[in-house]
């Protein structure tokens, strides 16, 4: 069997699983001080003061700095945005609040102490004057007249306005449609909740200049460039950025905030190694939140019950400042995704970023996607209502076939490939889904009631494999997406590959291994995978948006094929044969029909290094470095059915099975896919049912702890039911479309979808998540059956 | 800020230290002893991941002060393999079911369900869900942690 597709055990584990994995916060440095931030308890204030006098002389602190400090010592200072929109506004962020702050937890001022507890001590010392201002938290109330503003340059505190699409067909569409159906809903606003919080551990080398930065990263380059260009000035080459063990990330150890870059500025400024750590609830008030959308949207049919048009408006919240790749995130990385799995001739979206006082929204484990698919798949049973139709029957009518492909979208993707009837198909079957449509009808037509009885459907798409860079440059990136891998063959044949990959739990050290074995024919033991340093790997753009495979394993692939065609010229040579009559089969390079003419792995790789015999125009060496860049998005899909139950006399929902088909194309590690899997339906099941980050009206975040953020835990779930259809990604090497989102992109909307089913006799539309049992028993009051 | 003696045992030797009465078992374990595999995650005792073993009790280290384990002994996941080549039984469970993908909770999970598995032996789906429902885990969705635990116990049988 090929190491290639097979469940093989992770490498990573036997250290992980015996406390010998090293995160941030396991590190230290002789001499280090340790960080604690001053910040805002209020959403929204003027800042008249800062008395730091009392602070800094507290037992053990070695200095206390203020945003006056960082603008004296000349450096940059701030945290900019990556991703540029037509007339986005783009206020200054600035790693300390000057004279004002604009959401709790805005960093004021930072105290470096001899242990984290002085530390600690001392911030309370710090005095600032506060002149509290009304703040606005809400996406669609920061647009409404009379609004406290954020920012005199942001006027409605819009961000960007922003559309896709053709308006005028799609509004002709549903002037012509037989029927149409409207939905109002909210996408709440939800908590990262990395398991390991946010911390960085800086040590600046006064002698050589130099910096040194481990932190919490999915992508140190990325961190290493903006810290050059915008926050510390260093030329990239002085700054080294290691991610060592990352406890999880989902998004939000990709983004550049200021605390790791007030860590670094302090190093530098004090010269001696400096820790910050975050609190649990410190990363709850700045970590980059997800969602927090408001929308309205329409669904228009003809008289066969056939899509005709889609609309959307949505007020997106961007919090107070614009964080790394925010403003794609309910823009490209969300309109795109409008026309989900169907034939839709006619789609508009329209979206609104506001400013609030409330963390930044950034990129959340399927970033924009998730509210898309949610959209798309609640207006798919709303559309099913409105023509009189099942709504599995509903999808299958307006399904693009798996004849269409490549198939153009109107909402700028191509898909490459698909077939989504067979994942629909797939998923009735294995949930038994006419079985139970005919118990959810036995239970609705029994006078004694009883629990109520729903089934949802979410047939998702997502673009990921992110992302090709000119395609991206074009609609605003400020970086190019692709990946890149050094492959080193060592003389005696082992292999090293650096990636630009940077895995926190992902298990590219395994799934990577597997490529190299499967390419060159040699053992998984032979083969070491390098990432997350920037001092040992060649640039790379790192791992999210589902993109280490299809992306970072495609540049791996790039390597190894330019390994091999080297590998063949010298076994051509030495074999006295012509390059094109050598193939490359199982670790050895053979005269194709000349049996027994053949140079194996190792006797070829020692030439190389050996370099006595080469052809004339070959270098000695083995070793090769690729930047792969996608020629398009990759285009993962399924249909996920979620089945629950609801006790209408206390709200309470029980799920009773959770069943997923999905396709990710050919899967390296079956086993790794389907953990992937599971966590992002986890991560999505938390959004429906128990995940909302809220804020008062005054800006205070009230979920700000683990004590009332309610996170899934293992007996809230279910055992799911997976299934999988292949269809290879034609476009890449490896045939890989990615896994890491899909879950989480796909679980909202099926759970949705069931709990408004079961309401249905209610006569109730729409329940916004999370669907908490009093939400439910409300609603349940307000209606009649 | 006064200062205390403490002597522990941790994982079978013996460690004196004069330490802050406010400082945390978590803290003391980490940062005193330099056992990091033990991970603060919430340091308000909600997420699991400080988990250790308290006189064979699980207990969350970042809910004790390092000087009530003063004459105790503890266990953390750095003493749960018996040696360097060997995993642990449940280790090598989580190994083969794949229990854990950042591994940030793992050692909380581990401390959690070793004492578990000793008094539940042979426990049902279920019964291991409501045991892990003390630890967060945001990677995995819990069905590999739960197969390993079954694992684990199906080969204790």
């Amino acid at each position: 069997m090929s190491v290639l597709g097979s469940s093989i055990k992770r490498r990573e584990d036997p250290a992980l699983i015996t406390g010998k994995g090293k995160y941030t916060d396991d590190f230290s440095a002789p001499g280090m001080l340790h960080a604690v931030m001053v910040r805002s308890p209020f959403g929204h204030a003027r800042v008249k003061a800062i008395d730091i006098a009392a602070a800094a002389g507290a037992p053990g602190v070695a200095a206390v700095y203020t945003a006056a400090n960082i603008t004296a010592s000349g450096t940059p200072g701030v945290i900019p945005t990556a991703w540029l929109l037509p007339n986005l506004k783009t206020p200054a962020h600035t790693l300390l609040a000057t004279d004002r702050v604009r959401y709790v937890g805005h960093p004021v001022a930072v105290l470096l102490a001899e242990s984290r507890a002085a530390a600690t001590d001392a911030a309370a010392l710090v005095k600032v004057d506060y002149e509290p201002l009304p703040a606005v938290v809400d996406p669609k109330a920061a647009v409404a007249e009379g609004a406290p503003l954020l920012y005199d340059e942001a006027p409605g505190n819009i961000a960007f306005d922003w559309e896709l699409g053709d308006k005028a067909a799609t509004d002709a569409a549903f002037s012509g449609a037989a029927k149409t159906a409207t939905l109002t809903f909210r996408n709440n606003r939800t908590l990262p909740h990395a398991i390991e919080p946010r911390a960085a551990l800086a040590a600046w080398d006064s002698e050589n200049g130099k910096l040194t930065l481990t932190m919490t990263s999915q992508n140190p380059h990325v961190h290493r460039l903006l810290m050059t260009i915008a926050s510390l000035g260093l030329p990239e080459h002085k700054i080294r950025v290691i991610a060592p063990e990352v406890g999880g990330g989902f998004g939000s150890k990709i983004h550049h905030y200021a605390d790791e870059a007030i860590a670094a500025w302090c190093s530098i400024q004090i010269k001696r190694p400096v820790k910050w750590t975050a609190t649990r609830t410190e990363s709850n008030l700045t970590d980059a939140h997800g969602r927090d959308h408001w929308s309205t949207a329409g669904i228009a049919i003809d008289g066969d019950g056939k899509i005709v048009g889609l609309r959307i408006e949505t007020h997106a919240a961007m919090g107070a400042y614009l964080s790394t790749f925010a403003p794609a995130v309910p823009t490209y990385l969300y309109g795109t995704l409008f026309s989900g799995q169907y034939d839709i001739p006619a789609i508009h979206v329209h979206v609104i970023g506001t400013f609030t006082n409330t963390a930044p929204v950034d990129a959340l484990r399927g970033a924009g996607r998730p509210e898309a698919t949610f959209a798309v798949e609640r207006m798919m049973d709303a559309g099913a209502a409105a023509a009189g139709l099942d709504p599995a029957e509903f999808r299958r009518r307006n399904f693009i076939q798996p004849d269409a492909f490549p198939y153009q979208t109107q909402v700028a993707l191509a898909y490459d490939s698909g077939n989504y009837p067979q994942a629909l198909d797939k998923a009735l079957k294995l949930a038994d889904y006419d079985g139970l449509r005919a118990r959810q009808a036995e239970r609705r037509a029994d006078p004694k009631g009883g629990k109520l009885l729903g089934i949802g459907l979410s047939s998702y798409i997502e673009a990921c494999g992110i992302a090709p860079s000119a395609v991206v440059g074009s609609l605003g990136a400020q970086a190019g997406l692709w990946e890149s891998a050094k492959v080193r063959v060592h003389p005696s044949g082992s292999v090293t590959v650096y990636s630009g990959s940077c895995a926190h739990g992902q298990g590219h050290e395994t799934t990577f291994s597997q490529i190299v074995s499967d390419r060159l024919g040699i053992d998984m033991d032979q083969i070491d995978i390098v990432q997350g340093d920037t001092e040992e790997v060649q640039f790379g753009m790192g791992t999210y948006g589902s993109r280490s495979a299809a992306v970072g394993g495609s540049a791996i692939v790039k390597s190894l094929d330019k390994i091999i065609a080297k590998g063949k010229k010298i076994a051509a040579h030495l074999l006295e044969a012509s390059v094109d009559d050598i193939e490359f089969e199982n670790g050895e390079f053979k005269v194709k029909g000349s049996p027994g003419q053949a140079k194996a792995w190792g006797e070829v790789v020692l030439n190389a290094y050996l370099a006595h015999n080469l052809p004339e125009d070959l270098e000695p060496g083995l070793e090769e470095t690729s930047f792969y860049d996608p020629a398009n998005f990759t285009y993962p899909f399924g249909t996920h059915v979620a089945i629950v139950e609801i006790d209408p006399e206390t709200g309470e929902i029980e799920i009773l099975r959770y069943v997923a088909v999905d396709d990710c194309g050919n899967q390296i590690n079956p086993m790794i896919v389907e953990g992937q899997i599971h966590g992002g339906i986890a991560h999505g099941l938390g959004q429906a049912l128990w995940e909302e980050a809220r804020y008062d009206e005054s800006g205070q975040l009230t979920s700000g702890t683990l004590l009332d953020y309610a996170l899934p835990r293992a007996h809230h779930l279910v055992t799911y039911e997976l299934e999988h259809t292949v269809t290879p990604c034609p476009h890449n090497p490896l045939g890989v479309k990615g896994i890491g989102e899909a879950g989480a992109i796909a679980s909202p909307a099926a759970v949705a979808n069931a709990v408004c089913d079961a309401l249905k006799p209610f006569g109730v539309d729409h329940v916004d998540m999370p669907f908490t049992p009093e939400k439910i028993w409300r609603t349940l009051q307000g209606r009649g059956s | 800020m006064s200062r205390h003696s403490v002597s522990t045992e941790v994982n079978g030797r013996l460690y004196e230290r004069e330490v802050d009465a406010r400082l945390l078992l978590s803290d003391f374990l980490r940062h005193e002893l330099g056992l990091t595999g033990t991970h603060v995650g919430c340091e308000h005792g909600v997420c699991g991941a400080c988990t250790v073993l308290l006189d064979g009790e699980p207990v969350r280290s970042c809910l004790i002060f390092a000087v009530q384990a003063d004459g105790r002994k503890l266990a953390t996941v750095e003493g749960l393999a018996s040696s360097p080549d060997e995993l642990h039984p449940l280790q090598q469970a989580f190994r083969d079911a794949h229990g854990l993908q950042c591994g940030f909770c793992t050692a909380g999970i581990l401390m959690t369900m070793v004492p578990f598995l000793e008094e539940n032996p042979a426990p049902t789906e279920t019964q291991v869900r409501e045991a892990l429902s003390g630890n967060l885990c945001r990677c995995t969705g819990y069905q590999h942690i739960v197969d390993a635990v079954l694992l684990a116990a199906e080969r204790r049988a």
